[in-house]
């Protein structure tokens, strides 16, 4: 990533991923509600409609379930499609046809049909939504064999990350983070795709490793900032998709750093998190200097009340508290 | 019965060929009951035993292109479409060379190039996938028709609702068949809904409706026909119920006794769909020498079936992992 050139947001740079898809592959048709001439509850399709009409830009009724798996179905049949159920926490309507129909499908029909369609839709804290609207279950889609699943946490990678997610032959799970649609970056105006499997370095360290996902980077990157001023040296790095997982980028940084610490949005007991401790101890036993750490959200719904939820969801301090804690044990002389 | 057919409809030669179909599903089923009840065949099966004359009649209609959704009650909306009934038993017994390679089994048996789209055994689930089917279907302008088979189960399900719904608002060229025989697994349609009129439900989507006797070909071929014409000339989808019946129970397994009477299956066993297109054959002054070569042709058909399969081999099983992606 530069920091030279046009900076746009979030919301901008997956409108633009699509644009360009849309454009490319005369086949894309887009399902969703409010997805048309509204362009979206987070601004997510602004200006599509326009351009590419209500053929492609297929407005339902609250109809997760159905929409889910006609997408699925136009999919199975020939059609590229993306279905945005907005709220992640809307797929749920759907989990039937995410799981049971599209994972399944390409080994249920020994290769011979696929799904090439994009589930998208938008997880986490914001803004106080309370617990029907802020859920982060990414970990049990990437317990789904079948689909991928991709996690931008950047302008950058959603443009790279959607335009890739586009030309799968998929089932492809695009989870946005609601708090990231204002973030900004440079993004070339120029195309680029972003292979699925790469994981990002954000920064370069070399006392402990910070494996984050999604909004949780920014929060890694803070907290990086906070940890170079004391003097230690944390390397952040962001899987970008977490199936399929660059799990040789992250062990190397492991056995570099010997101490790991997890950034997981999603409440600790079975999380990706929990996926990412265990590969070290699998991989990176002899190297890990101290046991490798999780700062997850606490296992409780998304309360409403701001200072509730502040104490849910990991925070810039929990991350430098956890890091002092493991900076000061060593199990081995380095 | 034999009146209607003197419409021009169905001519003897055609009414041959479904007979043989029917013949075909009824004659397959029944070898996969013996197969299975001697413990020949892993997994689970629902056999279609009774309700034969639903595949038939509806895809009778269909193209090659034409692409058929079916149900974990499946292996006759595959036969009926055309997959060879080789495949769809190899298939059944996990062997490489059936329609999934040993990967699906009964209730996940795919063969697109036949236009069969699956059973699945999920109730609901084709419903939503049919539809989306359609809708690609109608984007690309290729006139291809889909049909979504279904059972009086399905109808009670949310999936129904929401993409019938869609079907309609979007006018695809759907067509939604309801095999209503009249359990949903054990339970009795009529303690399930209160509305057991399922072609009525189709005004409430603005859709037409109509229902007709499952047990006889000619009947059900002459309303999907409509039903396809509608649908490939852009009039959108059409919802067919079937009223028909399982001889057997709901699963190898369940004798289907518990939840009905013996009078009951021993009525629906007096409409049977193979006997009456067999008697209409007559009718219409075909001999029983001509019959008896028909029958004769479809039972080497299964026979050749089950040599197939039982020869062929199983998958590898370094090969688990492969398309998983």
């Amino acid at each position: 990533m530069s920091d030279q050139g046009r900076v746009i947001n979030y919301g901008d740079a997956g409108v633009e991923a699509l644009r360009e898809e849309m454009r490319r592959d005369p086949s894309i048709v887009y399902i969703g509600q409010g997805i048309g001439p509204r362009g979206g509850n987070f601004r997510q399709t602004r200006g599509l409609w326009k351009e590419f009409g209500d053929d492609r830009l297929r407005d339902t009724g609250i109809c997760e379930l159905g929409a889910t798996g006609a997408a699925i179905g136009a999919a199975m049949a020939g059609t590229r499609t993306v279905v945005d159920e907005v709220f992640l926490d809307f797929a749920l309507e759907a989990i039937t046809q995410i799981v049971q129909q599209a994972a399944n499908i390409s080994y249920m029909s020994n290769g011979k049909i696929k799904a090439p369609v994009v589930f998208r839709g938008a997880m986490g804290a914001v803004r106080n939504a309370g617990a029907h609207h802020s859920h982060t279950f990414y970990n049990w889609f990437a317990n789904t064999p079948g689909l991928k699943v991709v996690l931008p946490s950047n302008p950058y990678d959603l443009k790279g990350l959607f335009k890739t997610a586009l030309r799968d032959p998929g089932p492809v799970a695009l989870i946005e983070h609601k708090s990231l649609y204002n973030a900004k970056c440079v993004v070339p105006e120029e195309e680029y795709l972003i292979p699925f499997g790469e994981a990002r370095v954000v920064r370069e360290g070399k006392d402990l490793t910070i494996v984050a996902m999604s909004r949780m980077v920014d929060l890694a990157t803070k907290a990086s900032a906070v940890l170079e001023a004391e003097g230690v040296s944390a390397e952040v790095i962001d899987p970008r998709t977490i199936v399929p997982l660059d799990r040789n980028r992250i062990t190397n940084s492991i056995k570099k750093t010997g101490r790991l610490v997890v950034i997981d949005e999603s409440p600790s007991s079975c999380s990706f998190a929990a996926e990412l401790l265990a590969i070290a101890v699998e991989d990176c036993f002899d190297e890990l200097q101290v046991p490798p750490q999780r700062i997850n959200s606490l296992p409780v719904p998304n309360p409403f009340s701001p200072v509730l939820e502040n104490q849910m969801i990991p925070s810039v301090d929990r991350i430098v508290g956890e890091v002092h804690k493991m900076m000061k044990s060593s199990r081995r002389k380095t | 019965m034999s009146e209607r057919l003197v419409t021009e409809s169905v001519s003897p030669e055609l009414l041959l060929t479904y007979y043989k179909k029917l013949l075909e599903l009824r004659l397959f089923e029944l070898k996969v009951q013996e197969l299975y009840r001697n413990g020949r065949l892993p997994g689970f099966v629902h056999l279609y035993v009774g309700e034969e004359a639903v595949a038939v009649g509806v895809c009778s209609n269909l193209e090659a292109r034409d692409l058929v959704f079916s149900t974990h009650r499946g292996h006759g909306h595959a036969l009926a479409k055309g997959v060879p009934s080789t495949i769809v038993l190899a298939e059944l017994w996990g062997k490489v060379t059936g329609s999934s390679g040993g990967r699906g089994g009964s209730m996940h048996m795919y063969a697109p190039e036949y236009g069969f789209m699956g059973t699945n055994g999920i109730v609901g689930a084709p419903i939503p996938l049919a539809t989306g089917a359609a809708l690609s279907a109608k984007m690309r302008k290729k006139q291809q028709v889909v049909v979504c088979f279904f059972g009086d189960g399905a109808v009670n399900s949310g999936s129904f609702h929401e993409a019938v719904n869609m079907g309609a608002v979007w006018n695809l060229p759907v067509v939604y068949v309801c095999e209503n025989n009249l359990y949903a697994t054990e339970m009795a349609f009529l303690r399930a809904t209160k509305n057991t009129n399922v072609a009525s439900r189709a005004a409430a989507y603005g859709l037409p409706g109509v229902a007709v006797d499952g047990q006889d070909v000619v009947a059900v071929h002459e309303v999907a026909s409509e039903a396809v014409r509608r649908a490939r000339g852009d009039g959108g989808p059409t919802l067919i119920e079937c009223k028909t019946y399982r001889y057997v129970g709901h699963h190898e397994g369940d004798p289907g006794t518990d939840y009905r009477t013996r009078d009951e299956v021993q009525h629906w066993k007096q409409r049977d769909p193979v006997k009456i297109a067999r008697k209409l054959l007559l009718d219409l002054g075909l001999d029983e020498n001509q019959l008896q070569a028909a029958d004769q042709e479809v039972e080497r058909l299964i026979d050749d079936a089950v040599e197939f399969a039982e020869k062929s081999p199983e998958p590898r099983a370094e090969s688990v992992r492969d398309h998983v992606f």
